[in-house]
């Protein structure tokens, strides 16, 4: 019993990392309707700049708020310079604007800091959390900050003009332009926000897995997983899809025999689409329902 | 984020294209034929190497193509079956000496039944989740060729070593050649086949389907049948590619399959243009030799110029090469009126 909980310990500490993907995954879909590959990349650059300023001798959170400002208008440019004109486009067209924008960061990023491995600082600490050596002070944050996060996300969606305008243009965009909604800056903002969060996700993670140009490939398949799980429209069901995650990988990985570190991963993904099949829109999502 | 059902009127994510322009026109077909038979009889070997290779991912591009352009639905798993494709014929011809001819129909039936059941829990999804799901699949294929009790027939990791065949009846030449007109036959074959299936009845069941999918069951088109055939058919297609991938290569390993294959047959695709067959040749042309060239202007950058290339294409040509070729259709019209 004590190793199941620990397990389950455990896997909540690798869900945070997963959740935190899902939940910019899940901001970039609501605003334009696609899952964006290049989220990852787009993550791990800004964490790379905020790497760079705390060489350069910035303080780690001042480097942080930097980074997200910085992360922030970043994600707004890309989509007014290289996605606003794709917007006619067929949407497979845009898919591969994705590709071709991962192919690019990835690349500008391994030539301008190399692809040494490097350590990332955590402002937490790393010791041991409540005397557990499962799950360090580190971890404990990261599950902290994703659950601000939420709240904060929750909050600006229901409370606020803005939140309200950005949730019409994106469930039914002819409306809301109708009662004069800018529904192409809300995609800009919606890119902004998501690149945002995308470089909060990439500054949590990488204390963990280590700072590099390919970083977030695994933790972007997982939060696409998460993100898919907990249903596409629901920032709550996606960080709650990344927590299960977390948990059944690691739960996979103790009790069934022969699974080792190769198969967690097709695991995993074997139980999300099964998921799937029985409830196509996610766990929390809502149904969508189609007519002639 | 709201509670309330969401009613949408279905667009096709994939745009509609009539069935008649999804091929080229007759005599186009032919030069394009005579430029592929006559072009290695004055090239180097290598250069009938990347030929051969360009035909082979044109194989897939084009299952890419009937399973998207054709009946709507996305798939960024094709790399699962193309491996599925060519490991089988490297079993066959490596542990049970069978002519590598053989070899390719039953790869392609066995993808073909591995797709149509793929398909099944497929049909429950579509759009993202479709993609997800067919992604999990590529991404499973390469730990699945690992798995230790396959090693036997596999090689694990290290995986199999194909002969490369001789050309039969003495015939004076060289293997590289030999294997280019067997997989330019072969590939011949099946864009014949693949132009007669979407012009077919079944075709057009696809392409309704696509278009409109409760429309198309309102009709009296069995959508899951057709759905399920579809994926069969692609998978099929690509298990053959596959084969002939593993022949020409001489060599098969599961790090040979993953992820990134799948992604660059989804790119040729696009760029070819979705939902027109002879594209599938243009996108394998762009996805063999772009990375070769981003490679030869920039070292270091290499996947920098990549993209930046395939962002050019997509602004400029948002439609693939099918918008190229109909552009030079309607100046060539235009000429002859004149």
């Amino acid at each position: 019993m004590e190793l199941f909980a620990n397990q389950v310990l455990a896997g909540i500490a690798t869900g945070a990392i997963y959740a935190c993907m899902a939940l910019a995954v899940v901001m970039i879909y609501q605003a334009i309707d696609h899952l964006n590959f290049a989220q990852g990349e787009m993550a791990m650059f800004s964490t790379f700049m905020s790497w760079q300023m705390m060489q350069w001798g910035v303080p780690y959170w001042w480097a942080f708020i930097l980074t997200v400002i910085l992360s922030f208008i970043g994600g707004i440019l890309i989509e007014r310079l290289l996605f606003k004109p794709l917007a006619k486009a067929p949407v497979l067209t845009n898919v591969a604007g994705f590709i071709a924008l991962f192919a690019i960061v990835n690349s500008v990023a391994g030539l301008i800091w190399d692809f040494t491995i490097k350590q990332y600082p955590t402002p937490f600490g790393s010791s041991p959390f409540l005397g557990s050596q499962l799950i360090s002070t580190h971890q404990a944050g990261m599950v902290g900050v994703t659950v601000l996060l939420l709240a904060g996300l929750y909050f600006f969606f229901q409370f606020t003009r803005i939140g309200l305008a950005m949730r019409a243009a994106a469930s039914l965009p002819e409306s809301a332009r109708l009662v004069g909604i800018n529904t192409s800056w809300m995609i800009a903002l919606g890119w902004g926000m998501a690149s945002a969060i995308g470089a909060i996700a990439g500054m949590l993670i990488a204390p963990v897995v280590f700072l590099e140009p390919n970083m977030m490939g695994g933790v972007l398949i997982y939060g696409f997983a998460s993100a898919v799980l907990g249903g596409l429209s629901s920032p709550l069901g996606a960080v709650i899809g990344g927590f299960l995650v977390g948990v059944f990988e690691n739960l996979a990985g103790t009790y069934i025999p022969g699974v080792g570190n190769e198969l967690k991963l097709p695991i995993a993904l074997a139980l999300i689409i099964t998921v799937l099949v029985v409830k196509p829109a996610g766990l929390f999502g809502r149904p969508i329902v189609k007519r002639v | 984020m709201s509670a309330a059902e969401e009613v949408v009127t279905e667009a096709p994510a994939v745009e509609a294209v009539p069935k008649r322009a999804m091929t080229l026109g007759y005599g186009t077909s032919l030069v394009v034929l005579a430029a592929l038979i006559l072009t290695p009889l004055f090239v180097k070997n290598f250069v009938i190497f990347q030929m051969t290779m360009l035909l082979i991912y044109g194989l897939a591009v084009l299952a890419l193509n009937i399973l998207t352009g054709g009946s709507g639905q996305f798939s960024l798993g094709q790399s699962a079956f193309y491996a599925i494709g060519a490991y089988t014929t490297a079993i066959l011809m490596e542990h049970f000496n069978v002519n590598y001819a053989l070899t390719l129909p039953v790869a392609g039936v066995i993808c073909f039944g591995a797709g149509f059941l793929f398909g099944q829990p497929a049909l429950r999804l579509s759009g993202i989740y479709l993609a997800l799901a067919t992604f999990a699949l590529a991404l499973a294929m390469p730990q699945l060729l690992k798995l230790g009790f396959l090693e036997h027939w596999t090689g694990g990791v290290q995986g199999l070593v194909v002969t490369k065949p001789d050309a039969p009846f003495g015939l004076p030449l060289s293997q590289d050649m030999w294997l280019y007109y067997f997989t330019l036959a072969v590939s011949i074959g099946i864009y014949i086949a693949s132009v007669n299936l979407l012009r077919s009845r079944s075709g057009r069941a696809l392409m309704s389907i696509r278009d409109n999918e409760i429309a198309a069951s309102a009709m009296g088109v069995n959508v899951a049948l057709y759905k399920t055939l579809a994926f069969g058919v692609s998978a099929g297609i690509t298990g053959i590619a596959g084969g002939l991938g593993a022949i020409a290569v001489q060599f098969v390993a599961p790090d040979g399959y993953t992820i990134t294959l799948a992604i660059s047959l989804f790119v040729g695709m696009v760029v070819g243009g979705v939902g027109w067959l002879p594209g599938s040749i243009v996108g394998s042309a762009f996805i063999i030799f772009v990375p070769n060239i981003a490679e030869g202007i920039s070292k270091g950058l290499s996947g920098a110029v990549f993209g930046v290339l395939l962002f050019l294409v997509i602004y400029l040509v948002p439609h693939g090469a099918r918008q190229v070729a109909l552009v030079a259709q309607q100046l060539t019209a235009k000429l002859k009126r004149n």
